[in-house]
């Protein structure tokens, strides 16, 4: 069988997971019924408990779901302490759900898999020693990747019932009133934990930091919450963002950015009130320093930026050039802290952020993304999933959703050491390429051919050589040789969904 | 030709590879360790044994550590980690490049 971006998928599980193959970017009209959690009815009196395995004993049973958010990324400690204690108290046969999985997870993970405790799992990606455990065949049921829109979509449509979401936050009533932006270990937005707390059967919130009754401003409601359990400490602040932002040197990087900015201003999308996104990493926030200069230059003022915020795009938010930040999460501890201050930064769950089956999604508004890769094809096609070794160590993150944006650049360079980034196919397709409208390089950019509209805006820019993405793919393989292809055995490690729930492609175990 | 003495050249940087050059009794023996081994270990282990041959070299044991080379760099390291070898270094081996 065989899906519209010609990936080979696995016919067993493509049945007996129920799964229809990609077909389009197009989403449609589809009427949706959605689930609702069951609900416990209670005063809120007693929603105070001493310990952790106090409450996984009044929760948790075998072959359950669970799940977590990972806005503490690597400074999380509520993860490893639940799931601690999960495993010693023997429970077998868990769906781990989070909305992302961080390198602070592995191990514990590993040994949850291994003790037979988590025999499932859902997640926008994983990386490291977890991702490297399960591409070697040892889950096994094939992990199950999704967007952070599709999260939403998958949770509203019931794919994922939760029965119990662990939810820590840097402060709360004992009710269960509480935000991201208080405490200790603070990280602005709760944007992808607000579904857990919407729709899981049994929500349990771990907090440090215990605040007198009714606690305001309140992102996830008392109305929400069964369980509120105090612990000494959340999560490491140090760990959670970048800390202060540095920007590249990296001529490289600064030449790739310098290109972005000039590719978003020649296009036609640069006018007063448009919107964008841009990620975390090197590259992304020089862009954000390039366009603030342009925005100067130009008088244009932006009505949105979306998405994950750094504190460059809060700055400018301050400085008038951006009206409205749509925050789903914060990567730093200056956006944050902004979200805090500022009202006009609103914290949105991720099915305002990115779910297709919705009223109108923030992505849908979107003009102008920057989104990067390890690989891209000649068919436009994008891999953050896999490396260079077919070994799983990226996420999809947002990016087949905010790749629905009128114009969507890829930026990444053309080698990264021997490593090419082009390529004639992709080892893992995870956003497909009609969705995806300019590559940029160090070398120069190429335009998808879908757009022709794009080529007279992007065609003649002072600075900027165009080449059709073959001639960037013989580039990339002039320099490094060719590569020999990577051994893979027959048995699927993971299945990837596009956004709207269909298989875009398989990844499987590696051969060693 | 016999090495003189053990000898190296590269760094571990990236985008460089570091070889060791020492005496071997059983022709040339590559340990090689490096991130792109699957794709790419054949091609530099070809490129090592190809240069270390035009110095007369069968015997000989090689140590990579290989941090995505080029071709070209793989086949300089290999170049000076030789000359150093067989105390060559100050008459390049123009023939070789």
């Amino acid at each position: 069988m065989k899906n519209n971006v010609d990936r080979e998928l696995p016919e067993d599980l493509m049945s007996s997971l129920n799964y229809q193959p990609y077909e389009t970017t197009e989403i449609g009209n589809p009427e949706i019924q959605r689930v609702a959690p069951v609900v416990r009815a209670q005063t809120g009196d007693d929603k105070l408990v001493d310990s952790i395995e106090d409450v996984v004993k009044a929760t948790v049973k075998d072959g359950m779901t669970i799940s977590f958010h990972h806005h503490f990324r690597n400074g999380d400690f509520v993860f490893n302490k639940v799931m601690r204690v999960i495993i010693d108290a023997g429970i077998k046969d868990l769906t781990l759900a989070p909305s992302s999985l961080t390198g602070v997870m592995n191990d514990m993970v590993v040994e949850a898999i291994k003790a037979g405790t988590v025999t499932n799992i859902t997640s926008s990606g994983m990386r490291g020693s977890l991702g490297d455990f399960v591409s070697h065949g040892n889950l096994k049921n094939p992990v199950i990747f999704r967007s952070h829109g599709n999260r939403a979509r998958a949770i509203e449509h019931g794919d994922i019932k939760i029965d119990v979401a662990f939810l820590g936050v840097p402060n709360a009533d004992k009710l269960g009133n509480a935000n991201g932006m208080e405490g200790k270990a603070v990280f602005g937005s709760l944007g992808y934990a607000l579904m857990d707390a919407q729709y899981a059967n049994k929500v349990v919130l771990l907090t440090d930091n215990l605040m007198p009754y009714p606690n305001t401003p309140a992102s996830i409601k008392q109305t929400q919450v069964d369980y509120v359990v105090e612990v000494d400490q959340v999560g490491d602040p140090e760990k959670i963002g970048s800390g202060a932002t540095r920007f590249t040197k990296d001529p490289k990087e600064l030449k790739i950015a310098e290109t972005v900015n000039n590719v978003i201003t020649h296009s036609p999308y640069f006018k007063d009130g448009f919107s964008f996104q841009t990620g975390s990493g090197g590259a992304a926030l020089a862009v954000t320093r390039y366009l603030r200069q342009s925005m100067l230059d130009n008088q244009i003022k932006a009505s949105f930026a979306l998405g994950g915020i750094t504190k460059p795009t809060t700055d400018m938010l301050k400085e008038g050039l951006i009206d409205r930040v749509m925050d789903v999460q914060d990567f730093d501890k200056g956006a944050a802290d902004s979200m805090h201050t500022d009202p006009r930064q609103q914290e949105i769950d991720a099915s305002w952020y990115a779910d297709p089956d919705n009223k109108g999604a923030m992505v849908d508004q979107l003009d102008v993304v920057i989104l990067s890769a390890l690989e891209i094809d000649t068919k436009f096609n994008v891999n953050v999933m896999t490396g260079s070794d077919g070994v799983i160590r990226g996420a999809i993150g947002g990016h087949q959703d905010a790749a629905t944006a009128k114009l969507t650049i890829i930026s990444a360079p053309l080698v990264r050491g021997r490593i090419a980034t082009v390529v004639p196919d992709v080892t893992t397709v995870v956003t497909p390429g009609d969705s995806i409208d300019v590559l940029v390089t160090e070398y120069g950019i190429a335009i998808n051919p879908k757009r022709t509209d794009l080529i007279d805006a992007l065609g003649h820019i002072a600075g900027v050589p165009v080449f059709t993405i073959e001639e960037l793919q013989k580039l990339a393989a002039s320099k490094v040789g060719n590569a020999k292809p990577l051994e893979f055995t027959d048995r699927t490690v993971a299945m990837i969904e596009y956004r709207d729930g269909t298989i875009i492609d398989a990844v499987k175990e590696v051969k060693d | 030709m016999e090495i003189k003495q053990t000898a190296l050249a590269g760094t571990l940087e990236s985008s460089d590879i570091q070889i060791m050059l020492s005496k071997g009794t059983d022709g040339v023996s590559i340990e090689l360790e490096s991130d792109v081994e699957k794709q790419f270990g054949d091609q530099i282990r070809l490129v090592i044994t190809e240069t270390l041959h035009q110095f007369e070299l069968d015997n000989v044991k090689v140590k990579a550590i290989d941090k995505g080379a080029l071709d070209c760099v793989i086949k300089a390291r290999t170049i000076a980690a030789a000359q150093r070898a067989l105390q060559t270094q100050d008459q390049p081996a123009w023939e070789v490049f």
